[in-house]
């Protein structure tokens, strides 16, 4: 009762941040026109750490790229604070899966001075100071003059992070940052990405093939179906870990439930 | 059904649990290696050493042999090496040498930057880059020679056409390799940025394909050393004064042969100047720093 009432339109408690709103995203190979994902809808808020998840070929990391601007939407539109995302821009940095994101020409500290100094938003001793900060902030102080070949895969990554949080960008876009790492340092970070999240509650859109890393990374989690990517459903993370357990089983269920079905039936 | 005979079980093993041994001097932990091992690891000396013997026996055979127009001895050619340091002539050809061939080189490299950025800005620009790399860079620079002075006269016009012939594929060859294998990720950091066109080449591309940007520097340099040398021996007396190479043939034609050795000798220390002390020093300090070269 009293929802029939018409409510006047009022905005919600906090507009979205990111909205992506019916999005297609195809590409070429050489032989073929592949779609990726195929009308995908959901919004992060502010806040958010939103995870796409899904198994290989349901184009998460496409969806991440279109999101960076890297490549265009051919149905649909992605926004960024109500304005249409049209290329890269230091407003969504990214974090890559790649170790090679770090430029090796430059020292740890010279790699976070010189996104903010070539994206124009920070210079000189300004610069220098809020790398220094964030890359304290990744307890890499004592590597800050290392160059990113004397690192192991996980210190790059989190001088990815901190590079990419010292931006402070409207949203962090983290693309399997920590699937090329071993599953010691994998978890270190993970705990690592949500302490720092504690501190500074920057919003952050992760991309990961792995259910335990989602549910533990995220608040809100998307799940993909693959060939095209689809949306199957919009979940909220677990708290205790035993809610964590049905949840993942839950998300098991859903993602494999129908592959199941499929090889009975043939 | 008969099954494979199973090994039993294992045994069950009391577990191993080790406690930290306190004390030192149980083994060696850190030891300084010995005087003759440190000199040994220093690459110079070894090369040194090596240098030393092939000296040696290039004395004994000269003096062994005891004609100075098939074969001076190490010591005539050194001798004749400091008379031509001292008396300003052999300065003099190499300066003249290197000249031309800065010239040359220089020129070789702005085509080959113009070569590559049209190679990288469209895709007709590289298949005529491509094609014309795989036409030219066979054909070695002597044998446009007798062409270039046609074209050129005896001068160093022709010699250096003949260098900037020798010296731009090599170049634009390996520059263009080196940005195609820059990696996509590291040109998405660069866009990710806000950069892109002329600050993406110029703060990103360049580079990270420095190491080969570098490498096609050497292979031009090598190219254009030996191309003028041998060119300049074919007709060096055009510039005026001549060059290294014409400072060769000249003594050869007197048959001053301890001075024809003192020539090779400067080309080979110019050579090796260059090789191990610009280029090597350039390494060192950028793509041996950075990692990209181990």
């Amino acid at each position: 009762m009293g929802l029939d009432v018409p409510l006047p339109e009022r905005p919600l408690p906090e507009a979205p941040l990111l909205e992506v709103d019916g999005v297609t995203l195809q590409y070429k190979t050489p032989h073929h026109l592949i779609t990726a994902t195929y009308r995908v809808d959901f919004s992060v808020l502010p806040g958010d750490r939103f995870v796409l998840l899904g198994p290989s070929g349901c184009g998460k990391s496409t969806l991440l790229k279109a999101v960076g601007g890297y490549m265009a939407p051919t149905e649909g539109e992605i926004r960024l604070k109500g304005r249409p995302v049209t290329g890269p821009g230091p407003d969504r940095m990214m974090v890559f899966q790649e170790f090679d994101q770090l430029l090796p020409w430059k020292t740890v500290k010279q790699n976070v001075v010189f996104a903010l100094e070539a994206s124009g938003r920070l210079s000189g001793r300004e610069a220098e100071a809020r790398a220094m900060h964030y890359i304290d902030k990744v307890n890499l102080t004592k590597f800050c003059d290392s160059y990113p070949h004397m690192l192991s895969g996980g210190m790059k990554q989190r001088v990815a992070i901190a590079r990419g949080m010292a931006m402070e960008p409207d949203i962090l876009l983290m693309d399997e940052p920590f699937a090329a790492l071993d599953a010691l340092t994998r978890r270190r970070m993970q705990d690592e990405l949500l302490t720092l999240w504690e501190e500074t509650r920057f919003t952050v859109l992760f991309v990961t093939h792995s259910i335990p890393e989602a549910i533990k990374i995220g608040s809100r989690i998307l799940l993909l179906s693959p060939h095209p990517g689809e949306v199957k459903a919009e979940l909220n993370s677990a708290g205790s870990s035993e809610e964590a357990m049905r949840l993942e089983s839950r998300i098991q269920q859903m993602l494999f439930a129908e592959e199941i079905r499929e090889a009975e039936n043939v | 059904m008969p099954r494979p005979a199973m090994t039993p079980a294992p045994l069950h093993r009391p577990e191993i649990v080790r406690e930290p041994v306190a004390g030192q001097g149980r083994t060696v932990v850190e030891k300084p290696l010995s005087t003759f091992e440190l000199l040994y690891n220093q690459g110079w000396l070894r090369k040194l050493l090596i240098l030393t013997v092939l000296a040696l026996i290039w004395e004994a055979y000269g003096r062994y042999l005891d004609n100075d127009l098939l074969f001076p001895t190490f010591t005539a050619t050194v001798a004749a090496f400091a008379r031509g340091v001292a008396d300003g002539t052999l300065p003099a050809r190499a300066w003249g040498s290197i000249k031309v061939l800065l010239v040359g080189y220089g020129l070789g490299v702005a085509l080959a930057t113009l070569l590559t950025g049209l190679a990288i800005a469209s895709r007709i620009g590289t298949d005529f880059l491509e094609t014309m790399t795989s036409m030219l860079n066979p054909l070695p620079a002597i044998a446009l020679l007798p062409l270039a002075l046609i074209w050129f006269g005896l001068g160093n016009g022709s010699l250096v056409f003949v260098l900037v012939h020798s010296v731009t594929w090599a170049i634009a060859l390996n520059t263009h390799s080196g940005f195609l294998s820059v990696s996509r990720t590291l040109k998405m950091v660069g866009q990710n940025y806000g950069l892109s066109g002329p600050a993406l080449i110029r703060k990103i591309l360049i580079p990270a394909a420095f190491p080969s940007i570098l490498t096609g520097l050497k292979v031009g340099w090598a190219f254009a050393w030996r191309t003028l040398i041998a060119a300049e021996l074919v007709f060096g007396v055009s510039s005026g004064s001549g060059g290294l190479g014409w400072f060769i043939f000249e003594n050869k034609n007197m048959l001053d042969i301890p001075n024809v050795f003192a020539g090779l000798l400067t080309v080979i220390l110019i050579g090796l100047v260059v090789e191990n002390l610009i280029f090597q020093t350039i390494e060192q300090r950028t793509i041996k720093r950075w990692g990209m070269q181990a």
